[in-house]
């Protein structure tokens, strides 16, 4: 990177952080801005920092949450900890104890702030443009909604960060995904990124950051925004990012974390100089027209495995892999998945419980009824969207209609808190992976928008949203 | 980290593209607060039937499979979460490197980290290799080349650094603490504060 060139909106936030340049022989020492933690990727970090004798060198930068191993019924004492097994809670104590020994703020049981770490950090506005932002979580690709380099590390990095507030990486390539056009009713964000990734593939991002551009990004919200970024990594990018503009400074005015007085000025006026250059170049682009995009849905193990809702499942039976996918799905080629009975619907995880998820979910099941047999599964990303929620009286919308309305946290989109899919149960999932056995052991999931998700609950079987518009 | 140099070992072949993470080691098994003592769940609902006796089927329970080091898998290995259970599960089943022709980002650092070896290998290598379970491997990670059944040395690429790191064991944490003058410098520079 040269700094005379046009730079693309990561190539400015990247040389931003560059404690030291990267060499033939080493990589890049790169500073992080916001480091999320969480309870199950830090135990083993805490340990080595225990080991070595080290600190947190910025406990400041530093905002712990815990949300996978967390029940989502409410937890007033240690005893309501039990319903997560063993293990879990175990690990839940131990992320209390560390965040104390160390002098980490933890947003935990008693804090109104505790949810999804991806859906946390942009909501007190702490994930701002121009950061770079990491969590032992793959999917901390969501903060590049904002402008950010967000990216997933292991628990090692996490011990690197912790310890010295730096990374040591080399620098990613760099992917536009131009997406044109407008969204027409019934097909959301989540539609958008299931056909991006069934277009370039769940690998066709590795190496990558990719920034998403166009006028039909540019018109979403930043809920939408964080959903579209949200899935880089189930394209196996790096990391995903959008440019920041109005709506983005208009989402974090006024948030709790977010710059104020002066320094907001000062911050508006840094953070409208990070677009790309009209001139810059990426080392690849891909461009996509939105205006035909359909309602998607997932029918293999991996977010590439995608169709239109009424689109039959495709036929590649040559490919062993794709079917074996089909097999474990219980799924036939030729068909559209419109006829599958749906036993759970998840309407949740990071990638989709923000309240306008929770909205349009709602707004589909006003004065409905779940279909018999169904089981509806609500949880918010935080406990400021529920609450939020609950003042709109959205939980009793889902309530009357027959879901299930839970605390905040990332539940049965990892199935570690005793929230699961149980074997060979089909489960239409707001979230990101339809991996074999991610919902829990044996289950089959299909991943489709808050919208479609809704409608498969009304409908007992995979079901086209609009519909029910 | 010990340093890893050389392996000379047979390869077990599981030849499925986009084995993610979760099949590597599902989240359930991600409640421990521990790196150790992972390899017992190592594809764990592949290696094992419902009832948790050994399927039979499955490569890695195969008599030809013990004591091999070496596991080459399909296209995109590692892809999915970030979790560094995944190599950690590896390293302790006994398995030393991954050979695949494309390897996910974080599963890649998480590896290097740990003296768990990932290459990437061109497709005609890769299909050799598919195409031969059991065959045995020399792996030169300072050359970076490996070496099948005594034929020609083939290179593979590896990043500098991270070979550096493997081979003389060291440790990234250390290389990054001796750098906090230059840390404390970029914080006290910087036009803005986070």
């Amino acid at each position: 990177m040269n700094a005379g060139n046009p730079q693309t909106l990561f190539e400015k936030v990247w040389a931003d952080h560059i404690v030291r340049p990267e060499t033939a022989d080493t990589p890049a020492i790169l500073y992080i801005d916001l480091h999320l933690i969480h309870e199950v990727t830090t135990p083993q970090a805490f340990t080595i920092l225990r080991e070595r004798g080290l600190s947190v060198r910025r406990p400041d930068l530093t905002i712990g949450t815990m949300d996978h191993s967390t029940p989502t019924t409410p937890v007033r004492n240690f005893k309501d900890l039990a319903v997560v097994g063993e293990g879990a809670a175990s690990q839940v104590v131990k992320m209390q104890d560390n965040c104390r020994e160390f002098g980490l703020e933890l947003f935990g049981f008693d804090n109104d702030y505790r949810g999804i770490v991806h859906v946390i950090g942009p909501e007190i506005g702490a994930t701002q443009p121009g950061k770079t932002v990491v969590c032992g979580d793959s999917h901390t690709s969501t903060h590049g909604a904002f402008g950010a380099i967000a990216f997933g590390i292991g628990t090692t990095e996490v011990g690197h960060v912790l310890a010295t507030q730096c990374l040591l990486q080399r620098r990613p390539r760099t992917l536009a995904i131009n997406v044109s056009g407008k969204l027409q009713p019934g097909v959301t964000a989540k539609d958008v990124i299931l056909a991006i990734i069934g277009e370039i593939g769940i690998g066709g991002g590795t190496g990558h950051v990719i920034e998403y551009r166009g006028d039909m990004i540019t018109a979403m919200d930043m809920e939408a925004r964080m959903t579209i970024c949200n899935m880089s990594i189930e394209a196996g990018a790096r990391a995903g990012m959008i440019a920041p503009d109005d709506t983005t400074i208009d989402y974090l005015n006024g948030r709790p974390r977010a710059p104020s007085g002066a320094d907001w000025d000062e911050a508006v006026q840094r953070w409208s100089a990070l677009p790309g250059h009209p001139d810059a170049t990426f080392d690849r682009s891909v461009d996509i027209n939105g205006d035909d995009l359909q309602p998607m849905v997932t029918f293999g193990t991996n977010p590439g495995m995608v169709v239109a809702i009424n689109e039959p499942v495709p036929d590649a039976n040559s490919d062993t892999g794709f079917r074996k996918a089909l097999d474990y799905m219980q799924l036939s080629p030729g068909k559209p998945l419109t006829e599958s009975a749906v036993d759970i619907v998840f309407l949740g995880s990071c990638t989709n419980s923000r309240l306008s998820d929770l909205t349009q979910a709602a707004e589909m099941l006003r004065g409905r009824k779940i279909a018999d047999g169904v089981r509806m599964l609500v949880v918010p990303g935080s406990q400021q969207i529920k609450a939020e929620a609950e003042s709109l009286g959205l939980h009793e919308v889902f309530k009357s209609a027959g879901a299930d309305w839970r605390e905040s946290g990332c539940s049965m989109c990892i199935a570690m808190n005793g929230d699961i899919v149980p074997k060979g149960r089909l489960c239409v999932s707001t979230s990101n992976r339809n991996f074999e056995g991610r919902q829990g052991m044996g289950a089959r999931t299909i991943l489709a928008s808050p919208l479609t998700a809704a409608a498969s609950a009304i409908e007992g079987s995979v079901a086209d949203p609009r519909k029910y518009l | 980290m010990e340093a890893i140099r050389k392996i000379s070992s047979c390869i077990t072949v599981l030849p499925k593209s986009d084995i993610d993470t979760d099949q590597i080691i599902p989240a359930r098994f991600l409640t421990t607060t521990s790196r150790e003592g992972l390899g017992v769940h190592l594809f764990n609902d592949w290696r094992f039937l419902a009832d948790g006796t050994e399927n039979p089927d499955f490569v890695l329970n195969k008599a030809e499979s013990k004591g091999c080091e070496v596991l080459v898998a399909g296209h995109n290995f590692g892809c999915g979460s970030s979790r560094e259970h995944a190599p950690w599960s590896l390293l302790d089943f006994g398995i030393r490197a991954v050979i695949s022709t494309g390897i996910a980002d974080i599963f890649r650092s998480n590896s290097l980290k740990n003296g768990l070896l990932p290459i990437e290998v061109d497709e005609q290598t890769h299909e050799w290799l598919i195409s031969n379970p059991g065959s045995s491997i020399d792996i030169d990670v300072a050359n970076s080349t490996l070496t099948i059944e005594n034929g020609k040395p083939i290179s593979f690429a590896i990043d500098g650094f991270a070979r550096h790191c493997l081979i003389e064991g060291i440790d990234q944490l250390g290389f990054l603490r001796n750098e906090e003058d230059a840390i404390t410098r970029f914080e006290e520079s910087r036009p803005w504060t986070p």
